[in-house]
């Protein structure tokens, strides 16, 4: 890596929205061959100063030069005559189109007769390859794919043109760490073949291992670039939060374990299962317990989740709540039982674009109510409050469009709509997407609060170690089956559950592939 | 995330049809409403005879053209997730003022083709409003409705006539393909064959350029889509302007058929062509539907005017209310197939 020119040189950048100052003077230097991380809180302006330099938002001030010539590019397809693809942080694909169109889009093979079909799916496929899904069809549907696996085929996107500069903004936050680490390979790849890349996330390892360079941004204000190892993560992490890590202890500490009362459990669930989904299954849930839900990608998890909100319809098995029989078959019941669910899919299934944050924080609360009763204003302005303090949602505004927040601020805002439910049972699939550390530690520490006081919490997430720090008890899920159920504590982390995950089924030699083929099939 | 399934072995008979079928979920309106049309004809036949003849299926097409010029243009709208409600005023507008000029001595190619510029020019204005002025297409298109109606009002309140030995009317003379026994022959226009040059050109247009992709893309997620780097105002412009010609053009097969035209020709047609081209299976919200399937709506209403002029005992009245029994079904369809989407 040697100090040559950079490709891409902003200087002096500068944003204004309305009522925010979302960058003010920032510079970044992305090198051809380097890996550069873009670290700074939740709003930091990560995503604005990514937009700028593609084009999506004008800038204010400042310059920016791609190959020593001053450039302004006009937006995604400038930006890509110009050598720079770019992932942006929500997964941004139609759901309407196939996989291969998804990925092709804008770069159809064409022939004497227009689009070649074949060639471009072929194509298309032989991108996918790249990162490790050649077993999709690209020819399936997009919608029929998980969240995680969508992020994956956004990815592949950004590789079918050549390109100088990469840009992915948050590629990870919901993959699990057989993908990340596939993802990384292909990342490494393009750097050794001279590509510069830019790299944002909120896991610290991820950071560590990939990136050559760091630039921090902290309140829409450049705070350095620094060579990675030059910066130790203390260090780096004051840099991102401006203030002593010692706020952030909580993450590695290991709180106490609840002991569980000997009371029947909140929620059993016996033999629950649905074709195609999840294996017959059962699961119980105690008041002032979290129970956590591991597993990789399209082991069930979600598809869990969805059951026992009644999102989906369970074929068999049956639930009792309270010692009572339950049916449960549609969230609105769910949600009449004190039971609230967090969904992993923020965009579609979670916020509501133009409503304000405070409209979008009560939703539930105000659906749980019905629509005949709207909920007094005065008690509105006190559950915001509440969550928006409580969950440090910024900038606290709460009659700003929910559209208008960063990526991890949106996040807050659909955790706190749930909370504010008050829920008695709350399931949480990906609660921390997206979201910075310090805040992290912050809601972490809020949901074990919760659960002290009595709450009972499903708590699910692809990056295992956050699932051992948070639960009590963990469920292992591996081909939408329960593969064991094993005590929170000391002898419990993050690898010795992955080797739970591995051993099963060793001697049965597809069990090995069975989790990405049954995604496609 | 239906489709996840536990087991490996390779899908057989029917879990393999299911799995065509959920992989082509899309087509499913499209392929009710080919049915439809099926059964209509079935039952037309069985029930008033005469149906399945030459002369009456050529007479369906020949009298729904324009109608299906129309919906093929608004297929293209609606695909993007908008819609034009223009179509009808501007053909009232395009065709007044075309037989005007004619008979005023223009030449009539010439006017007929300043016909077709003028539904350019209203589908360039409505892609204007829409794209740079951020108006909603409902009311932009609304906005050119009236516009369009009240300029063929200035320009004549009464029947405008074509002159009898206009060389346009021979846009409208029938041809005879196939000489069958007594009258049940083989007949095509000129304005049949526009029709057909149309639908094959936008299909080629949907589905095997990127401008056609780009409008599907649109219609799945506008955000997306521009994210993606894909031409979006452009594409959004084209659109409007499509529609917009096709209606100018639809104007000229319908007044060389008709021979005259008038201010308060097309009131409703919008509305037709709208039916037509969801009962076809376009997804009024969007990123879902074929042009092929808006000719079989368009045939579909065509035909149910025919049944309806057989029975005899259905007042003409009851002809609205029956197109929209039928497009309630297909809505209803279309919500269903949207949820299995989803999940
Ligand atoms: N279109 C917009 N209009 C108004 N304000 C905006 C807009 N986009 C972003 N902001 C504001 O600009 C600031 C920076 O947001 P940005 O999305 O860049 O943060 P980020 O660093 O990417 O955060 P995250 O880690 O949560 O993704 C935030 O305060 C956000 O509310
Ligand atoms: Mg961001």
């Amino acid at each position: 890596m040697s100090e040559s020119l950079p490709i891409v040189e902003m200087a002096g950048i500068s944003i204004s929205f309305p009522g925010v100052k979302a960058l003010d003077e920032v510079g970044l230097r992305l090198f051809p061959g380097e890996v550069h991380t873009l670290m700074g809180e939740n709003g930091a302006g990560k995503s604005t100063l990514i937009k700028a330099l593609t084009g999506v938002y004008r800038i204010d001030e400042g310059e920016i030069r791609i190959s020593g010539e001053p450039r302004l590019l006009g937006g995604t397809a400038d930006a890509q005559h110009a050598g720079i693809s770019t992932v942006y942080q929500e997964v941004n694909l139609c759901s309407n189109l196939t996989i291969g169109e998804n990925v092709m889009l804008g770069h159809e093979v064409r022939g004497a007769a227009g689009i070649n079909w074949r060639a471009t799916h072929r194509a298309a496929g032989e991108t996918l390859e790249k990162l490790g899904l050649g077993h999709l069809n690209p020819k399936q549907a997009l919608a029929t794919l998980p969240l995680a696996v969508q992020q994956l085929v956004a990815i592949s996107r950004s590789m079918v043109a050549q390109c100088k500069v990469l840009i992915l903004d948050e590629p990870t936050s919901s993959l699990d760490a057989n993908e990340v680490e596939q993802l990384f390979t292909v990342i490494r790849s393009l750097r050794d073949q001279g590509v510069a890349i830019l790299f944002v996330s909120h896991f610290l390892d991820q950071v560590y291992a990939i990136s050559d360079r760091l630039t921090v941004l902290r309140n829409g204000r450049f705070e350095g670039e620094y060579r990675t190892h030059e910066l130790d993560r203390a260090q780096l992490i004051s840099k991102m939060i401006g203030k002593d890590v010692d706020a952030l202890k909580s993450l590695d500490a290991k709180g106490a374990r609840r002991v569980r009362s000997d009371a029947a459990p909140l929620y059993s669930a016996k033999g629950i299962g649905r074709k195609g989904a999840i294996e017959e299954i059962d699961i119980d849930l105690h008041r002032g317990e979290v129970v956590g839900l591991a597993g990789l990608l399209g082991s069930g998890r979600t598809e869990l989740a969805r059951l026992i909100y009644g999102a989906d319809r369970p074929d068999t098995g049956e639930v009792t709540m309270n010692d009572e029989k339950a049916e449960i078959t549609s969230p609105a019941k769910a949600l009449a039982r004190r039971i609230a669910f967090s969904s992993e899919n923020r965009r579609d299934e979670g916020i509501i674009r133009d409503l304000s944050v405070r409209e979008n924080l009560i939703l539930a609360v105000q659906a749980r109510r019905g629509w005949a009763r709207p909920l007094p204003r005065r008690e509105q302005d006190a559950i915001v409050e509440k969550y928006v303090s409580a969950l440090g949602v910024r900038p606290a505004d709460p009659e700003r469009p929910i559209r208008l927040l960063s990526g991890g601020n949106q996040q807050k805002v659909l955790l706190g709509r749930w909370l504010a439910t008050e829920p008695d049972i709350l399931i949480l699939d990906e609660p921390t997407r997206g979201i910075d550390i310090g805040a992290k530690a912050e809601i972490q520490e809020y949901v074990a609060g919760l659960a002290d006081d009595g709450l009972s919490v499903l708590f699910i997430s692809s990056e295992i170690e956050e699932v051992v720090r948070q639960s009590d008890r963990i469920v292992v899920l591996k081909d939408h089956r329960k593969i064991a159920e094993l005590e929170g504590g000391q002898g419990v982390s993050a690898e010795s559950i992955v080797n739970v995950i591995a051993e099963d089924g060793l001697g049965d030699p597809s069990a090995d592939t069975a989790v990405r083929e049954e995604v496609t099939t | 995330m239906s489709t996840l399934t536990t087991t490996r072995t390779e899908p057989t008979g029917a879990r393999a049809l299911a799995k065509r079928l959920s992989l082509h979920l899309d087509t499913l309106p499209t392929a009710a409403a080919v049915a439809i049309f099926i059964g209509m004809i079935v039952y037309g036949e069985a029930a008033y005879g005469r149906i399945v003849q030459f002369n009456t299926l050529s007479n369906l097409l020949i009298n729904n053209a324009h109608l299906i010029i129309l919906a093929v243009g608004l297929t293209f709208v609606i695909l993007t997730g908008g819609i034009d409600l223009s179509v009808g005023a501007v053909i009232a507008f395009s065709s007044v003022a075309g037989v005007m000029l004619m008979n005023a001595g223009w030449n009539p190619w010439l006017a007929v083709l300043l016909m077709v510029l003028i539904g350019t020019a209203f589908g360039a204005a409505s892609g204007v409003l829409v794209q740079h002025f951020h108006v909603q297409p409902f009311i932009a298109t609304l906005a050119m409705m009236f516009l369009g109606r009240g300029l063929a009002s200035i320009l004549s309140t009464v029947p405008e006539r074509l002159a009898d030995d206009s060389p346009v009317r021979s846009l409208g003379a029938q041809i005879k393909v196939y000489d069958g026994p007594k009258v049940n022959d083989v007949v095509l226009t000129p304005g049949v064959i526009i029709a057909a040059v149309v639908v094959v050109a936008a299909f080629f247009v949907l589905h095997r350029t990127r401008m056609g992709r780009t409008v599907y893309a649109i219609g799945g997620s506008e955000q997306s889509a521009a994210l993606m780097g894909l031409p979006v105002a452009a594409t959004k412009m084209w659109v409007y302007i499509i529609s917009g010609t096709l209606s100018g053009l639809a104007a000229v097969v319908y007044t060389a058929r008709l021979g005259s035209a008038q201010n308060i020709t097309g009131i409703g047609w919008e509305l037709d062509a709208i039916a037509a081209t969801v009962i076809g299976g376009t997804l009024l919200t969007g990123g879902a539907g074929f042009v092929l399937g808006s000719v079989v709506g368009a045939l579909v209403l065509g035909l149910m005017n025919v049944l309806i002029t057989r029975d005899g005992g259905i007042p003409p009245e009851a002809t609205t209310i029956i197109t929209g029994g039928i497009l309630l079904v297909f809505v209803l369809l279309q919500r269903a197939v949207l949820a299995r989407r989803r999940e």
